[in-house]
This record gives C-alpha cells, structure tokens and sequence, in this order.
C-alpha cells in the first residue's frame, strides 16, 4: 500500500471468537480513506465477519468476541467505553439482502436521520432527495415517496438500503455482498453507485464474485480460513499476486 | 389371483378404511359444532322469540317477574375483558421484548416456560386466589384510600410502604408532607361546592373510583383475566418478534438505533398482524372465562357505575343460575345468552385467524 493514503480503518492483531471457534486470526490491515477496499476468499474465510467487527454488529449476539484493535480515525472502536450507537451512524452497512423497513420509502430513508438530527420538514425533504439521488434511485421513486418500501423491485429495494445507510451522512460504508441476491442489470447500478460514493465516502466491500472485485475497488484482500493471506492494490492483486494461495483462487484453480 | 395381487387388494383395503375413519373423526367435529349451534338456538328459542333482538340491549334480569334482558352480563363480559386488554397487552409486549431481545441466553427458554406454565394453572386456582386473597388485600389497601380524606392518604401510604419502624419516621413524614402538597394542588380546579363533604373526590375522574370497598367487582375481576391472558398474548408476541428476520433488525442497529428504536419502529409494524391475532386470541380466551370471573366479579345484575362495582358477565351469569333455574323462560334466557357469547367469541377467533394468515402470507413476500 502506497504511503501516501490516509488510514480511515487500521485493524491490528485482531483475533475474534465464535464461543470456542477462532474465526479470525491475527488480522493487521489498513483501509485507506475515499478508496474501496474489496475483500474476496472462499465462503467461510471470515470476510463478513471481519465486516461486522468494523461496526461491532457481533455486539448483538452473545458468546462473540473480538481480542485486538480496530481504530477508527486513530480511536480503538474495540473499547468497552466507546457508544455502540453513534459509532453505527459513522460506519453505516448493507446488507446481502435488501431490507426495506416496513414503512413508507420517505420514512425508510428519514428513520434513520431522525435518530441523530432534528431536522425541520423542509431539511428532511431535502436529506431524502439529496440521500434517494446519491443512490441513484430518485428518479425512479420521487413520485411515490410515500408508497411503502417493500413494493420496489429487489435492486430497487438495495439502493433504497444504501440511500438508507448513505442518508445519516456516515464515514464509512460497509457493504456485505451487497449484489448477491440481484440481477445483473440491478448490479451494474449499484456497483456504478460504489464508484460514485467513494468520492465521499470509506468503502469496504464484501464479495463473492471476483470480477465485481476488480470492477470496483481499489484494494483488495483476500482471505482464507480466518486469515488475511495478501492485500494491496487492485490490480496487482489480479495480475501479479505475491503468494501462490492468492493467485490459485483468483485463477479458479479452487474455491 | 396371485399372492401379490392378493397383497395389493389387502392393501387397498386398509387404505380405504385409513381414509374413511379419519374422514369420519373429521366430519364427526364439524357435526357436534352444528349441534351445538343447533341445541343453543333449539333452547333459546322460546327467549328469541319472547324477546327477540331486543334482549340485546335489555337491561333487565327479573326471575321474579320472568322478564329478561341480557346487556348487564354482555356489558360485563365486553368491559372485563376490554380492561383485562389493556392489562395486559402492554405487559405482554414487555415480556415478549425482554425474552427475544434483552434477556440473557440461557435465561430465555425457562422464562419462556415459566411465562407459558402461567397458561396451564386451572382457572379455579385464579378465582380462589382472586376471592381469598387478592379480593380482602385490595379492598384494605387500595380501595379504602377512595374512602378516606384526601388529605389524609399520603401519611397513609406512606406509613402503609414504610411501616411505623422508627427510623423511618421522618423520612415518611416528609413523604406524606411532598404528598399532601400533591394532593393539595390536585384539588385546586374543583369548584368549592364540590368540596362540602369529608371525603373529597379526585376531581373529574372521582366517580371512577366511588364504590363500597369490597374488593371484589368489575376491576379485580379484568385484574384476574389480565394475568389469565397474559401467557397466551406473550407467547404469540414471542413468537413473532422471533421470526423478524435477524438482517432487518440489524439494518436498523447498523443505523445506529436502540433496541427501544429497533423494537418499536420495525420490529413492531413489522409483526404487527401477528400482534393483533395474538391479543385477539386472549380476548376470546378472556371473554369466556368462567370460573376465576365468577368468584370475583360480584354477580349483580347491573350496569356498573365505577371501575369497582360488582357487576357480571355472560359466562359468570351462567355459572351461577344454571342449577337454580326452575322457569322455562330462565333457562331459555340463559341459553340465549350462551349463545351470544358464542357468536361474539366467534367473531374474535375468525378476527384473529384472518389476522394471523395475512402475517403468514407476508412472511412468504419478504423473506
């Protein structure tokens, strides 16, 4: 990694627990500030999960830990003092699967701006305008904003999510296999969408399909059975890997 | 014939008596519904005819004089279990949040069990303990503070919490001084011709509470169907918080929200046909319960003024004056009434079931 970039993320000895199971061992990396950083590998390498340390979703559940590092903006998130809640309104996530709330498409977006902003009417109208077009699908929906969310087409429905995520103005922006349940013209929006979201935002990428990585992202790591095996810049990744593990999966020789 | 075209036939047999008795074990169930519709409308039929629609809204219950009306018991049956609703809707709600989002692991499933074993107590046991205990408690401690001065209730209260243990004399003194202050400005909006007698009203909402401190009457008597109900609302709401699928909770936590937020704003419209089958489920189970009602809601034949006046229900009505009816018209009467409470605790159940098929149909939409 060129020393020129700007960590946003710097993960650092981290190890993390399912009960007894070591899912993740000893991962040191940095995601560098308004690139996207793609990470690729087997099912089961730990790439989610390593996504969900980023905002502490693991929190959620019982008997999940996490042993290390993971500073945000130079700050450990890993603390036991830090505010689970303010820091998922900087590193806001999508989801595999499109998960519009039960509520209206104006209030899906406003929901969660309003946890954090009091906003007038005329500030929220124009927060969900500006958050519907950063996703790109304004056009689609400003006639029918008040129409329930659940009645959009998947892809419709998965920049509904990250207009969603996008709206609360976050610093960083985790998308786990955000395209894995959409059709390919629905994948092609939204990785356009990655490309024009990176100007503003940090963006870590999770993803099945290795030529959505090499599409979209600057960097990418690739992982395998809970441990980093190599990171750096996109193309050298694709082309001239340095570990022989790394170039036998982006060849397809396995996984 | 060979030996397996013998076996074949056999074969066919047995499936043809397989399908044919359990057809009948099925046809038998919907014929005893049709005879006890039947039997209700053949037994009330000398009170339908007497009476007609009318007895509906007939307040009006005279063995005596042999003239009937059934809206004191309907009333009754509506109210009692309308309050027990409003009991124990929000108390359910809390407990089917606690065990599907706050409580620990380990502690979810014998909680859940505790909460169900509640549904399994027989309801006699509810009424007993409405009767014999909770009945004389209410009475001494909640319903005689209506009765007394105002000013008086705060140092009563007080004292009641804290007992007459002298340490904690000066702490009750003020306790009843901060109360009496309350109570003080409380009653300054009421007009002075109000204020003539002893015992003052709260202002406004006094008559809600004005009855003889019985302990027994409208209000223990939805307090006990509350409890009675509460396993069934909270373990249908259990239910369905838990097939809330687990990415869109955590789409709204990744937002940043609370558990509060996340429960309330998406958890909740999101099962909401399931919570509205579940609370329907106990109305239905509320609005025929016999027994526990009959000990404590005070069977008087009448339109209760207060929240703590006897009064009665369909189920309770019965109860009580099945083995003393000698007229014919009595027992006709009685009968109507069942069959009202059947009609009404139909509606509720069909309710509920439409309810319930619509929050299955969404489930196969969106997951």
């Amino acid at each position: 990694m060129t020393t020129e970039l700007k960590p946003k993320l710097a993960v650092k000895n981290l190890n993390f627990y399912y009960g007894n199971f070591h899912a993740l061992k000893n991962i040191n990396l940095e995601i560098p500030e308004g690139h996207v950083t793609a990470f690729i590998g087997p099912s089961g390498c730990g790439k989610s999960t390593l996504l969900r340390t980023f905002n502490r979703m693991y929190d959620l559940y019982p008997k999940l830990r996490a042993e290390g590092e993971i500073l945000l903006n130079g700050q450990n998130i890993l603390a036991g003092s830090v505010d689970l809640n303010m820091l998922r309104a900087k590193v806001g996530m999508v989801f595999q699967k499109p998960t519009p709330f039960p509520m209206s498409i104006y209030d899906n977006i406003a929901f969660g701006v309003k946890l954090y902003e009091s906003l007038s009417k005329s500030e929220m109208d124009d927060r969900v305008e500006w958050a519907l077009k950063k996703a790109a699908l304004w056009n689609e929906v400003k006639d029918k904003l008040r129409q329930s969310g659940l009645g959009l087409s998947g892809g419709q429905q998965q920049r509904l999510c990250i207009a969603r995520a996008v709206a609360v103005k976050p610093e960083v922006l985790l998308l786990d296999e955000p395209t894995s349940a959409l059709d390919p013209i629905s994948t092609a929006h939204v990785e356009e969408l990655v490309h024009e979201l990176k100007q503003d935002y940090t963006i870590a990428i999770v993803t099945h399909n290795m030529q959505q990585a090499a599409r979209v992202s600057d960097f990418t790591a690739y992982m395998y059975l809970g441990e980093l095996i190599e990171v750096g810049e996109t193309d050298t990744i694709f082309t001239t890997p340095r570990q022989k593990a790394t170039e036998d999966y982006i060849t397809g020789k396995f996984g | 014939m060979t030996a397996q075209e013998l076996r074949l036939k056999k074969q066919k047999q047995q499936d043809a008596l397989f399908r044919g008795s359990t057809r009948m074990f099925a046809v038998l169930v919907l014929a005893l519904l049709a005879g006890i519709i039947g039997s209700l409308i053949y037994g009330a039929w000398p009170a339908i005819t007497t009476y007609g629609l009318p007895f509906i809204t007939t307040v009006e219950w005279n063995p005596v004089t042999s003239s009937y009306g059934g809206w004191d018991s309907i009333f009754g049956t509506l109210l009692t279990s309308f309050i027990a609703l409003i009991i124990a809707v929000p108390v359910s709600f809390g407990i089917a949040v606690f065990l599907t989002e706050l409580a620990p692991t380990w502690l979810r499933r014998p909680f859940g069990i505790a909460i169900e074993l509640l549904a399994g107590v027989p309801s006699i046991i509810y009424g007993m303990w409405g009767l014999f205990v909770f009945a004389p408690w209410f009475a001494d401690n909640i319903q005689f503070l209506f009765m007394m001065p105002i000013e008086q209730i705060p140092e009563t209260v007080a004292s009641n919490i804290l007992g007459s243990e002298a340490l904690w004399a000066p702490l009750a003194l003020v306790l009843s001084k901060i109360g009496y202050a309350i109570a003080w400005l409380f009653t300054l909006p009421v007009p002075s011709s109000l204020m003539g007698s002893q015992v003052v009203e709260l202002p406004y909402i006094g008559w809600i509470f004005n009855a003889p401190p019985m302990g027994i009457g409208l209000f223990t008597a939805s307090l006990i169907l509350s409890v009675m109900i509460i396993p069934y609302i909270s373990s249908v709401m259990r239910d369905v918080f838990e097939v809330t699928p687990a990415m869109l909770k955590e789409s709204a936590y990744g937002l940043g929200a609370t558990t509060w937020e996340v429960v309330w704003n998406v958890v909740l419209p999101y099962t909401k046909n399931g919570i509205i089958g579940g609370v329907m489920l106990g109305l239905g189970r509320a609005l025929g319960e016999t027994m526990a009602v009959t000990f404590v809601i005070g069977n008087a034949h009448r339109i209760p003024g207060s929240l703590f006046d006897p009064t009665t229900s369909i189920a309770a009505t019965l109860a009580n004056e099945f083995a003393e009816a000698a007229n014919p018209m009595h027992i006709a009467s009685l009968i109507y009434l069942g069959l009202l409470l059947f009609v009404i605790t139909f509606f509720v159940l069909v309710a509920s079931k439409i309810m319930l098929l619509r929050l299955q149909r969404n489930e196969g939409a969106h997951s």
